[in-house]
């Protein structure tokens, strides 16, 4: 069997598996409600996570372009972007992808003419996380200029109450809203 | 391996081998069945009114329910009564149905998710089902054992008896409260060994009672239908407990001591453990109280008078930019007595 | 990839984030992050109130200088506590650590932090009762769960009791109704003993003693503000809606939470109250009047402790009785009606000096209000609505499908769940509801109430707003929505940051923002936009 085909074969286990990667970067007593509560409203995290995840797996094994490729990376990265990760650790997980892979085809990959395949496997993870570093530099710029407007905000309303200006509903850009 | 539920095993074990030990070997029938009991009932009574009223003493200073349905008004939108209560009747029933149905824990309990076309259980259902069956097979069991206690034994207690034993397994016949007390005890156990947010935050002292509980349900057990203990002897040496005439007939075995041990312990601990919520829920300001807060006044005794900011002071401070203004001031800056110094921000205020 | 260490051995060398399997009280000390932490409150702040122990300090710093007796100080105010509050006392003991709350709370479910869920910010304080106030606790030592306050433990303590939104969700779900919110208050009151406040509690704090308002912005300014909306308005809609300020003898008082005065999106619901007034006051020549003394609903002092919360919250009646109103009516806010719900009259009641709320223009009584004599805006807009005396048009807000945040304060602490709705239903035609588990009393907070509202703790805000963001993006998707409504000050400052950073596309408004939208004014001109300015869409002829 190809690895493409096994690939496919082994949708559930892998991303099964992967999720487990993924939640297993939460302290431990956090694991079992990010796993086990189904509910998306109540478990935004896990939810959220496995919808991506079951989706960018689809998209390495089919092939997508890069936007399909961020429209499913972004809301993962986006929670990790402001939850107490490294930027790395808030990536790394698509990298991941990789030893799950390697741990679930092991057989398969020990024969030599899986090579091309998993070359072309290896290279789109490779792609992905590229974009994953991208998705968290924009998350994270997001949250300093959220930052930023605050400020703003508060040395503008500084300056008004010292009667240099004169805050206009306008000039009073608060917290981003425009 | 968690040191919290296996000190509070270990402390079980070691408890009944006192007991068990202590009777068997020492002979020491007088003091784990009469002695120890009496003291453990003292404890108990002394320990849980004192509790009680220690909670009594603190004031209620806020009326501060949670409200958990739509208020009462006067528009024509259904008030929800029940979860939000503003006459004391309503109140009553909350209480009521939070205290025999667990109403709040079950609102933890959303039965099924769709998630594609799987409908997956969420385990919140059991913690309530389990912590009713625990609680409600507790209270039977209690109440059968009534009959230790009453001569004759009352009517309503034998039929009690026949419905908890209606499936009529064994003999002698199964009583369903035990075998369901144990087994909601061990769920609850289970629940707080294996899932991990659940062990984080529990404490040796949430083991301990589950153990001892789970004891005082095995050795019951164990006595009714494996070793079958002499009964009569037992009923003489409870009623005698009971009539304040203490005999300890011989013949009554370590188990039973060990048993009864269990139950002293249990009655000691009480009041010193948070099985205290027994009683606290009664007192539960956020369950307790009326949402009428804005319609009756609600009075706190300890309210005292405290330092504002008075229009006064706001006056005097921002007079003559409220005048600029064209804002109304009780005083008009002409009208100023001439003392009027540049008060700085007050701030000799203190507490 | 492959010729580098697996994952595990490669990041355990830089990451130290991840606790291992460890008892919580073994998870010492904490790590105070910045983008959680917020930072402290500024002494001059702190001065003008009278809190002790004013000095500049920030949390992240090794030395907090502290009072010398600091421990003692805190544990007089516990027992203090313990003896005046019944609900401290009974929370303390009687909690069974069953777990049901644990995955109740937004932060938790945000952060993935262990420490969020509530029953563990509770036995942050527990433990040292059990230690303090416990014979067994004092007695078995770690193993009772009991451990002696020390300088991690109250790092502790304030890195958490300030993640704590008092949205009082958790207390829904707990069979004994613990209240964390009331678990944090204590916890906060304590804290402050000690000089530990944070800035964006305390600076409001001391701004609203002084002006009235959190911004410390004075009168004339005041004036000032409500004039260019005024103006605006006139811009929009040809009509003036001068509002009266401290008017003597005027029939009601109206008192807002004064971000509805300083901040975008508020400023619009702002404008929205002025042409209400300016409606009623034209048809059937409603009497109220503002007041630039009492111009804050909002009460930080509430985030303090109860005494600041009184002390702040006395203006509104003093100024009611001063100015000989009949009753008060308060404006879209969230903790402003919790404080006024469940704790004003009490504070500074009695109100015999006020009537017992009647809307002049129904004749509606309302009775559920006749201790406390105030009146939530919601509640006035629906009973005109009701009697129909209202000129609306809500085609007007055609272009906008809205769906409700219920505010934790109004949900959990009154009850208030129909009437804005009400409200939004005929003001706007398009109107959805969010999942049924995280509307009403199971509404999922903004992630930052009480005072967590600062700049600092963005990535706080926008975790423990995740599950709120999360309902409003499948609104989003499924239906198109594209408003947010609120009826809370916090929330709409709070908000538009998080739906920027999460649901990019929502817009955030106040409920009476739409319904100024909506409202025909008598002699108006033909409008051409909204509020905020926006082209209307076309209408249908």
């Amino acid at each position: 069997m190809g690895l493409d085909k096994l690939l496919r074969k082994k949708k559930a286990t892998i991303v099964r598996r992967w999720f487990d990667v993924v939640v297993d970067t939460y302290p431990v007593d956090t694991r079992r409600f990010l796993k086990s509560q189904q509910d998306p409203f109540a478990n935004p995290v896990g939810r959220t996570t496995m919808t991506g995840l079951k989706h960018l797996y689809d998209g390495i094994v089919e092939g997508m372009d890069r936007e399909t490729a961020a429209t499913h990376l972004d809301p993962i990265i986006r929670i990790r972007a402001v939850q107490d990760f490294t930027p790395a650790m808030a990536v790394a997980f698509v990298l991941d992808l990789k030893n799950v892979v390697k741990s679930v085809c092991n057989e398969e990959l020990q024969r030599g003419d899986a090579l091309p395949e998993w070359l072309r496997f290896e290279h789109r993870v490779d792609a992905l996380a590229l974009t994953g570093f991208d998705i968290y530099m924009s998350c994270r710029e997001k949250i300093f200029q959220l930052k930023a407007d605050n400020e703003r905000t508060r040395v503008m309303q500084t300056f008004a109450r010292a009667g240099l200006l004169k805050i206009e509903p306008e000039a009073d850009a608060n917290s981003g809203a425009k | 391996m968690n040191n919290k539920y296996m000190i509070s095993f270990i402390a079980v074990f070691v408890l009944f081998f006192l007991a068990y030990l202590g009777t068997e070997a020492l002979g020491l029938d007088v003091l784990f069945g009469v002695l120890i009991p009496y003291a453990a009932l003292a404890v108990f009574i002394v320990g849980f009114v004192y509790k009680v009223m220690g909670w009594a003493r603190s004031a209620v200073p806020f009326r501060i329910p949670t409200t958990c349905g739509q208020q009462e008004n006067q528009l024509g939108f259904r008030q929800n009564t029940l979860d939000c209560p503003s006459t004391a009747g309503a109140v009553v029933l909350r209480m009521f149905l939070e205290i025999v149905t667990f109403r709040s824990l079950f609102r933890n309990t959303r039965m099924n998710f769709r998630e594609g076309h799987k409908v997956s259980y969420n385990l919140e259902i059991f913690l309530w089902l389990f912590a009713l069956i625990f609680h409600y097979a507790f209270l039977t069991v209690i109440v059968r054992h009534l009959r230790f206690f009453l001569e004759p034994v009352p009517k309503a207690l034998q039929l009690l008896e026949t419905v908890d034993s209606f499936m009529q397994i064994g003999l002698p016949v199964l009583y369903l409260s035990g075998a369901a007390l144990l087994v909601a005890a061990v769920f609850l156990l289970l629940r707080r060994i294996f899932i991990g947010n659940v062990r984080y935050i529990s404490l040796a002292s949430d083991f301990f009672p589950l153990f001892l509980i789970g004891g005082i349900a095995f050795t019951g057990i164990l006595m009714r239908y494996v070793t079958k203990v002499d009964i009569v002897s037992i009923k003489q040496l409870t009623m005698g407990l009971v009539t304040l005439h203490p005999t300890v007939p011989e013949g009554i075995g370590g188990l039973f001591y060990g048993h009864l041990f269990f139950v002293s312990i249990l009655l000691a601990y009480f009041p010193f453990s948070k099985l205290m919520h027994l009683g606290g829920i009664f007192l539960s300001p956020t369950r307790n109280l009326p949402t009428d807060t804005r319609a009756t006044r609600h009075v706190n005794p300890w309210n005292y008078p405290v330092e504002t900011h008075t229009y006064e002071e706001y006056e005097d401070e921002f007079r003559e930019k409220m005048v600029e203004a064209g804002l109304p001031v009780e005083i008009m800056p002409e009208e100023q007595p001439a003392e009027e110094a540049e008060a700085d921000s007050p701030s000799e205020e203190k507490e | 990839m492959s010729d580098l260490p697996n994952r595990e051995a490669f990041f355990s060398n830089i990451d130290h984030s991840i606790p291992t399997a460890k008892d919580w009280m073994d998870t010492l000390p904490v790590d105070i992050r910045k983008g959680i932490a917020c930072y402290a409150g500024n002494p001059k702040s702190l001065e003008y109130v009278g809190l002790p122990n004013p000095r500049t300090w920030s949390c992240f710093d090794e030395d907090w200088q502290l009072p010398e007796n600091w421990q003692q100080i805190l544990h007089e105010g516990f027992k203090e506590r313990l003896e005046k509050f019944r609900s401290f006392k009974v929370f303390m003991d009687i909690c069974v650590r069953c777990g049901a709350c644990a995955d109740k709370c937004h932060f938790f479910i945000g952060t993935g932090d262990p420490k969020n869920m509530p029953v563990l910010r509770a036995e942050l304080l527990r433990s040292v009762y059990r230690n303090d106030f416990t014979r067994v606790g004092k007695l078995l030592g770690k193993i009772g769960g009991a451990r002696p306050m020390s300088l991690e433990v109250l790092r502790e303590w304030w890195y958490y009791l300030f993640q704590c939104t008092e949205c009082r969700r958790c207390s829904v779900f707990c069979p004994y109704g613990i209240d964390t919110a009331e678990i944090t208050i204590m916890g906060r009151e304590l804290l402050n003993l000690i000089g530990l406040n944070i800035d964006w509690i305390a600076t409001p704090v001391a701004n609203c003693y002084r002006t009235g308002n959190h911004l410390g912005i004075q009168p004339h300014a005041f004036k000032d503000m409500l004039e260019f909306f005024v103006e605006d308005i006139e811009d929009i809609t040809g009509v003036n809606c001068m509002p009266q300020f401290q008017k003597k003898g005027a029939d009601i008082l109206f008192i807002t939470p004064s971000g509805d005065v300083f901040a975008d999106p508020g400023t619009y619901t702002c404008m929205g109250y002025l042409m209400l007034f300016q409606f009623l006051k034209e048809k059937y020549g409603l009497d109220i009047t503002w007041s630039t003394y009492a111009s804050e609903g909002g009460n930080f002092g509430f985030f303090t402790s109860h005494e600041m919360m009184k002390r702040l919250n006395a203006k509104m009646y003093a100024e009611a009785k001063r100015l000989g109103v009949k009753w008060i009516l308060g404006g879209e806010c969230g903790h402003m009606w919790r404080v006024i719900n469940q704790y004003m009259d009490t504070m500074n009641g009695p109100a015999d000096f006020l009537e017992v709320p009647v809307n002049p223009i129904t004749g509606t009584r309302f009775e559920n209000a006749r201790s406390t004599k105030m009146v939530h805006i919601t509640e006035f807009t629906a009973d005109l609505i009701q009697h129909n005396k209202l000129d609306l048009d809500p085609s007007r807000n055609d272009h906008l499908k809205v769906t409700f945040h219920d505010s934790c304060n109004p949900s959990r602490g009154m009850g208030l769940f129909e009437e804005p709705r009400y409200v939004i239903r005929n003001v706007c035609n398009h109107f959805y509801d969010m999942p049924r588990n995280t509307i009403r009393e199971s509404t999922f907070c903004c992630g930052s109430g009480a005072g967590l509202n600062a700049g600092e703790d963005m990535e706080l805000r926008m975790a423990g707003g995740l599950p709120r963001a999360n309902a409003v993006k499948t609104v989003h998707e499924q239906h198109g929505v594209n408003t947010l409504a609120c009826i809370c000050a916090i929330d709409r400052a709070a908000l538009p940051p998080l739906m920027e950073y999460w649901v990019p596309g929502v817009e955030v408004t106040g409920v009476h923002e739409m319904v100024a939208n909506a409202l025909n004014l008598p002699g108006q001109n033909e409008r051409e936009t909204d509020l905020r300015g926006e082209e209307l869409p076309q209408l249908e002829e």
